[in-house]
């Protein structure tokens, strides 16, 4: 974490908040006004997750905006990871989940009975913390999406295909062995792919679950710039862990701790001077 | 307990490091490790039993083609032994023998308490002497009684097994063309080569060419008989069948008549090559060369000779047929039936392994119906097999192939065609047998594909069957085939089921021939596994075929290695494409 080191002497004035949450008391977001002109893209509200007993996620209410990357910060186990994968139904597959509240893609519900997720999946994209590319070859990893919904035509593919890879900044490293095994990649590469395989289908929101924790520095690095390239052209759902990356990558940065939304707002001023003293905290690497 | 007592009452005074090589246990347990002996103990134990298992297998295996010499022992009492040495051993003779027996074999045997040594002489001539195998005792042999004779000739025949003898004159005709051993042995060598080509020759008409003939005439009679029983004897259609038929019938049985006419020509031509043996005992025996199907002077072979002589047993050995009750001859038929019946028996067993472990891991929600289940598969790989074995007879080829016969097969009842052993229900028996294997292996396979590929489907919206299909069953594929490898080395080398549902002694047919349908998955057929049976315990001359046993036992598992072999090979290649520099 590249914050600055200085503890202070003195306990800061928010243990008592802290305490409070940790404790169970209710507690209201602190979204800043700056959102309430953005056009939302994706939104909750009132949204609560169960894993079996345990409640993971508590009366989130918050909106990602449309055309924008919004990171999203907090400690280990804070839930961050899970509300992403709410967004594209991905914790379905875990039997114990258990969900209420609303959440809602360009209006159209996510979670109400009848919707399609299979259909619902196809307008995300999603890049997750471990690179996974499929076992095939590079090129049938970026058009999976197509190829699942039937297309074969190889012009399309081709051009699909060589669009994505260029989006995903790895076009030039692997034009010339499309149909070698993607899993001769490195990680970095491999990284790279998922993006691009990500954004094969064209989604209306990418999201992105620690794209470079698995990754050594210098294709950290390479990721960091990708995302500065995507940021304007998708809309973008970052969770992240390095503060460096969420003020560099995005327009807007919430802040999650133990499951609940603590702040929310544009990043310059979540890193500068937000309203909570314990998103300072956070973010100037007091505590977390 | 005390040895800790002590060290921790020392621990104030010395420092921890020296304090643990102080005390013996520790020591060895910091030095020499343990588990290592153990472990490596255990895998060395591993090895030399299974190491042991197969070079015995192989020297016996290799060694019975070997030609060795052969000899004649001169008994005291004037009979004369020839033959191949086979085995050696002691026995104890009784005192009333003791007493006959020269004196320095008498201090002999008693100072190996009582025990004298003999010989098993392998003497064939079994019509001559009634004998296959005569043992022969030391003391029994006259002083200087055991020779290698120069013109010792060995007969390998189609019929009553080994001639041994001395080749006395030869016969083409009434002409006598040889009467000395060297002539005849010359003789015998130049006419053998075509004398066995006429043979062949023979063999070929009687089975491809009559056969045909057979198959063709047979087809026209159904036909007739088909429009009898349709339309009665006297209806036009049934006149006019006959009518149309007559003229073929006459020709093919013309041709018929033509072929065995030939056939007899090739017998009466061959029946005129004569050669005379005589036997150790002096008694001669007229051999006809068509009978012979290798023969060679054991004392006078050089290394060549030797090595062709092993190399032409090993090629008949595995394209021919058994002769003799199996013991001789060839054991194509049933490298044949092993192979396609491991073959069949894969192919049922592994889609229906995959689909079920599919099911099981993928679409079962866990619980303790799926564990039972689960028990209960594992279980079944617990079951013995004969128990597999009476449950094929009685569903497959009762029940499943009896229905089948009454369905489709009505005009050839009460014979049955599905409704008895054959190969296709054992190798469903031996599917069901094999199941657990591969069900387990798979399950393994499939839980090993890490969830987060199958995620990465998910979330570019593939259905879950999409998912199963283009990820999961790609990437578990090694593991499936490892599945398959273990089920066909199982498979293929189980016995005890497959003799009540369709492998037999001696299979008239192989499974696969020239008339369509070309595969006839109903017929018996011949395997390895029950073939080493028969020879080792039903046999008439177990000794004889005892080396048989080895040499097949031999076979059988390199074939099943050469089976596992394709399988690990084709598992390469498909792990290949999965391998790759991670990060
Ligand atoms: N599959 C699961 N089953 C039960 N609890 C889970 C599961 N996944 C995550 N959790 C719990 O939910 C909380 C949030 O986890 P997560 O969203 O992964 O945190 P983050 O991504 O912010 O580090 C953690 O306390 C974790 O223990
Ligand atoms: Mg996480």
């Amino acid at each position: 974490m590249n914050a600055p080191i200085s503890i202070p002497e003195t306990v800061p004035d928010n243990t008592n908040r802290l305490a409070a949450i940790a404790a169970g008391e209710p507690f209201t977001s602190e979204i800043h006004p700056e959102l309430d002109q953005e056009q939302s893209c994706l939104e909750t509200r009132n949204f609560n997750l169960h894993y079996g007993a345990k409640q993971a996620l508590f009366d989130i209410n918050f909106k990602v905006p449309k055309g924008k990357v919004t990171a999203l910060v907090g400690p280990s186990g804070c839930g961050k990871s899970t509300l992403l994968r709410c967004v594209n139904r991905i914790n379905d597959l875990i039997d114990i989940v258990k969900i209420d509240g609303e959440m809602t893609l360009e209006g159209d519900s996510i979670y109400a009975p009848g919707v399609d997720v299979i259909e619902l999946r196809k307008r995300m994209g999603m890049v997750f913390q471990k690179p996974n590319p499929f076992p095939m070859s590079i090129y049938e990893n970026v058009v999976y999406s197509l190829r699942i919904d039937g297309e074969n035509n190889k012009k399309v593919l081709d051009e699909v295909c060589e669009r994505s890879l260029r989006g995903g900044a790895i076009w030039d490293e692997v034009k010339d062995r499309l149909h070698e095994s993607a899993l001769g990649l490195s990680g970095g590469q491999q990284q790279r792919l998922c993006i691009a395989r990500a954004i094969a289908a064209e989604p209306e929101v990418l999201l992105m679950d620690e794209p470079c924790s698995a990754l050594d520095p210098i294709a950290t690095l390479k990721i960091e710039n990708l995302l500065e390239d995507l940021k304007g052209q998708y809309t973008v759902f970052i969770v992240t862990h390095n503060m460096q990356q969420a003020s560099r990558a995005s327009d807007y940065t919430a802040f999650m701790y133990l499951g609940r939304l603590i702040e929310y707002g544009p990043t310059p001023t979540i890193f500068q001077k937000p309203h909570l003293q314990e998103t300072l905290d956070y973010v100037t690497g007091r505590f977390g | 307990m005390n040895d800790t007592q002590t060290s921790s009452d020392k621990q104030s005074s010395v420092p921890a490091t020296r304090r643990r090589i102080s005390s013996p246990a520790a020591s060895l347990i910091s030095r020499a490790e343990p588990a290592l002996w153990l472990t490596g103990g255990s895998m060395v134990l591993c090895m030399v039993m299974i190491i042991s298992l197969l070079s015995f297998v192989f020297y016996n295996g290799t060694k019975t083609f070997w030609p060795v010499p052969i000899v004649e022992a001169t008994l005291h009492d004037g009979t004369v032994h020839m033959g191949e040495v086979t085995r050696r051993g002691t026995f104890i003779p009784p005192a009333s023998r003791l007493d006959e027996m020269p004196e320095s074999f008498r201090k002999v045997v008693e100072d190996n308490d009582g025990e004298a040594s003999r010989k098993l002489i392998r003497t064939g001539n079994f019509r001559v002497s009634g004998e296959h195998f005569n043992w022969v005792a030391d003391f029994e042999v006259a002083e200087g009684g055991l020779k290698e004779p120069e013109w010792a000739v060995l007969l390998e025949r189609l019929t009553w097994g080994r001639f041994y003898g001395t080749p006395l004159k030869f016969q083409i005709g009434e002409e006598v063309v040889a009467d000395t051993p060297e002539a005849t042995w010359e003789q015998f060598k130049s006419h053998h080569g075509e004398v066995r080509e006429r043979r062949e020759r023979r063999r070929k008409l009687e089975k491809k060419g009559l056969g045909k003939l057979n198959h063709a005439m047979e087809k026209r009679r159904l036909a007739i008989r088909q429009t009898e029983l349709e339309f009665g004897k006297d209806s036009d259609e049934y006149r006019k069948v006959v009518e149309d038929n007559r003229q073929p019938l006459d020709t093919l049985s013309q041709k018929y008549d033509a072929l065995v006419k030939e056939i007899q020509a090739l017998d009466q031509e061959n029946a005129r090559f004569v050669m005379t043996m005589q036997t150790a005992s002096g008694q001669d025996v007229d051999i006809h060369v068509s009978e012979i199907v290798r023969a060679y002077p054991a004392n006078r072979l050089n290394a060549g000779n030797k090595v062709g002589i092993y190399i032409s047993r090993w090629i008949e050995y595995l394209t021919s047929e058994p002769r003799e009750a199996n013991s001789e001859g060839g054991v194509w038929p049933a490298i044949f039936g092993t192979v396609l019946m491991t073959l069949i028996m894969a192919l049922l067993v592994s889609p229906i392994g995959v689909l079920a472990a599919l099911y099981l891991r993928e679409y079962a929600k866990p619980g303790p119906i799926v564990t039972v289940v689960r028990i209960a598969i594992n279980n079944l790989a617990g079951v013995p097999s004969i128990v597999f074995g009476v449950f094929g007879l009685g569903f497959f080829c009762y029940i499943m192939g009896g229905t089948i016969d009454e369905i489709f097969f009505s005009e050839k009842l009460p014979s049955p065609t599905f409704g008895t052993g054959g190969i296709l229900w054992a190798a469903l028996t031996l599917a069901l047998l094999t199941l657990p294997v591969v069900i387990v292996a798979t399950e393994e396979a499939l839980a090993a594909v890490p969830n987060s590929m199958r995620e990465g489907s998910y979330a570019c919206g593939a259905s879950k069957w999409q998912t199963i299909k283009r990820i999961v069953i790609p990437r578990a594929m090694p593991g499936v085939m490892t599945g398959m490898i273990l089920s066909m080395a199982r498979g293929a080398g189980e016995v005890a089921p497959l003799m009540l549902v369709g492998a037999v002694k001696l299979a008239p047919e192989l499974p696969f021939d020239s008339y369509a349908p070309f595969l006839h998955l109903e017929r018996s057929f011949m395997h390895l596994g029950f073939h080493i049976y028969d020879l080792g315990f039903q046999s008439q001359n177990s000794e004889a075929a005892k080396p048989m046993v080895y040499t097949t036992t031999f076979l059988l598992i390199l074939i099943i290695f050469l089976l596992n072999l394709t399988g690990v090979g084709i598992r390469a290649k498909l792990k290949k494409r999965f391998k790759g520099s991670a990060v």
